[in-house]
């Protein structure tokens, strides 16, 4: 009866921690719900994009070689595009699908899959990095975004590509956007094309944005609409991508 | 004997000064800065608790280390394991399944005591981690610096070549074995083994922290391929992330055991005002 009163240390010990970094966690929580502690913390973003941009505005991102290649590339996201129109599309094998390209251009356009295909064509076999940690290397060929937008001439208001996709994630709408300087970057593509092959549909087909200087999830797949706008806002949650909305995710992902 | 008493002549017992003001500020701020990067990496690795080396890594590919959740194909219980290689060890209560403050099952791989947030968010985390990084880095930058020109590195961390003689740090292991610690005006300068610790957190772990760091970017990757290719790759980048990180931990643990060893009051007061008394000498 009275060994029970006792504290041994170990419990003591025990308690000490886990009250001592009970306090402090909990502590960090609050303080991350401060908006003020919390934009601070989040102008770290600016700071990235800023020193990324001054360091390599242009440059490119590495591509390797054949042998380089993960030999099975992990599927994330999405594995399938919603909605009738889209399984008629798939079913079709994308024969009467488009992009289209509006928004602050001068010309909106309906871009075939064919037409597509018979732009000029970049290849690359670059390093998909999610913003989980893992990595996949894998080729991509498409015309570059850059041709795309100069056929459909913007606006000289517009200041962010739009990438409205044919998928629901967790029910909602996925979406991305980019700015101008990573929109005509060179490496920057419309893939129709992954590791030689029509694009499978659980990485995004018929098109899949890539855009190799950032993290996985700037890389909208089943891309189905390019919108050309001058701000952000008003768009969904307004901070310019599905997991910018819903997760607090940077829009810039460069790091 | 005043407390700013020339070092050569103090002795044991006398209230001297021990750590410069920028030594003082740059520990503190730097203590709470990699509690923080520590905390919220463990949360960043949580959204995919698994190691490679290489380029690439990911669930199709062998991972050198990994931490997961089993359910046992007879009794459908759970377990947490660590794996490193082929070894796995039952990590049960700790990492890959625990239990949260409110009592439910948990399966990620750190426990919500040892992350920022307490609660699962890879954003969060990423917010909290990417922020201190500055802080770090700058910091790091501008103590290095100002150690520099004040003397600071060539005074107490610059280990001599006597020092580097294996005798010599022989001695030093056989003097820490046994718990003696000098005494009197020798307890101000650093042996080689604590040179040995500071230099290799100054001039190693943390510069290597960062350097992965900004190696598993993919922007700067860009612009600095050299950084990923040094590593090997972003995945090897990003396990030696993890390991200098581990060191780092071990190297607290060992600062901590030591602190307490050699009187806590005082080595803790001479990093906060930067007083310390000295140790009595034998006798004395």
């Amino acid at each position: 009866m009275s060994r029970k009163l006792i504290l041994s240390r170990r419990t003591l010990i025990r308690t000490g921690v886990v009250g001592t970094g009970g306090l402090l966690l909990s502590g960090c929580d609050k303080l991350f719900e401060n908006p003020t502690f919390r934009s601070v913390l989040e102008s770290g973003e600016d700071l990235h994009k800023a020193s990324q941009r001054a360091l390599g505005r242009n440059a490119l991102a590495r591509e390797f070689s054949v042998g380089d290649m993960s030999p099975v590339f992990r599927a994330n996201g999405s594995r399938e595009g919603a909605g009738g129109e889209y399984r008629q599309h798939l079913a079709q094998g994308f024969a009467n699908w488009s992009l289209k390209v509006d928004g602050l251009v001068e010309r909106p356009l309906a871009i075939p899959l064919t037409a597509l295909r018979q732009l000029p064509q970049r290849k690359q076999i670059t390093r998909h990095d999610c913003v989980e940690g893992w990595s996949a290397i894998g080729q991509w060929q498409g015309p570059r975004l850059a041709h795309v937008l100069d056929l459909a001439r913007l606006k000289p208001q517009a200041q962010y590509i739009v990438f409205h996709c044919a998928d629901l994630y967790r029910g909602r709408p996925y979406y991305e956007s980019i700015d101008l300087v990573d929109a005509f970057h060179p490496q920057t593509i419309l893939a129709w094309q992954m590791n030689g092959k029509p694009l499978e549909q659980q990485h995004g087909a018929p098109l899949r944005l890539r855009v190799e200087r950032q993290l996985g999830y700037k890389h909208a797949k089943f891309v189905t609409r390019i919108e050309a706008r001058a701000s952000l806002e008003g768009l969904y949650g307004g901070k310019g991508g599905y997991w910018e909305d819903q997760g607090a995710y940077a829009w810039y992902a460069g790091i | 004997m005043a407390s700013d008493a020339s070092p050569e002549a103090a002795q044991g017992g006398d209230l001297v000064r021990r750590h410069r003001l920028s030594t003082r500020i740059w520990h503190w701020i730097n203590a709470v800065t990699l509690l923080v990067m520590l905390m919220s990496g463990l949360m960043i690795f949580n959204a995919h608790p698994r190691l490679y080396w290489g380029e690439y890594g990911a669930n199709f590919d062998r991972p050198w280390l990994k931490i997961g959740t089993l359910q046992n194909t007879r009794t459908g219980e759970y377990s947490g394991f660590l794996q490193v290689g082929d070894e796995r060890i039952d990590t049960t209560g700790v990492l890959g399944l625990w239990q949260d403050s409110n009592g439910r099952q948990q399966r990620y791989a750190f426990p919500s005591w040892a992350t920022i947030p307490s609660r699962y968010s890879l954003a969060g985390a990423r917010i909290w981690h990417l922020a201190f990084a500055w802080v770090l880095a700058l910091g790091l930058l501008a103590y290095l610096v100002r150690s520099l020109v004040n003397g600071h590195l060539r005074r107490d961390i610059h280990i001599t070549r006597r020092e580097w003689s294996p005798r010599h740090l022989w001695h030093d292991v056989n003097q820490h074995a046994r718990l003696r610690f000098p005494k009197g005006a020798a307890a101000l300068r650093y042996n080689a083994l604590q040179k040995l610790a500071y230099a290799g957190v100054l001039f190693v772990l943390l510069p290597l922290m960062i350097v992965t760091g900004l190696a598993m970017s993919p922007g700067t990757d860009a612009w600095a391929p050299i950084v990923t290719e040094l590593f090997g790759g972003r995945q090897s980048a990003r396990s030696v992330h993890f390991i200098c990180a581990f060191l780092l931990v071990v190297f607290f643990v060992v600062h901590m055991v030591m602190v307490v060893l050699a009187g806590p009051i005082n080595e803790v007061r001479s990093m906060i005002t930067g007083k310390y008394r000295l140790p009595k000498e034998k006798g004395q």
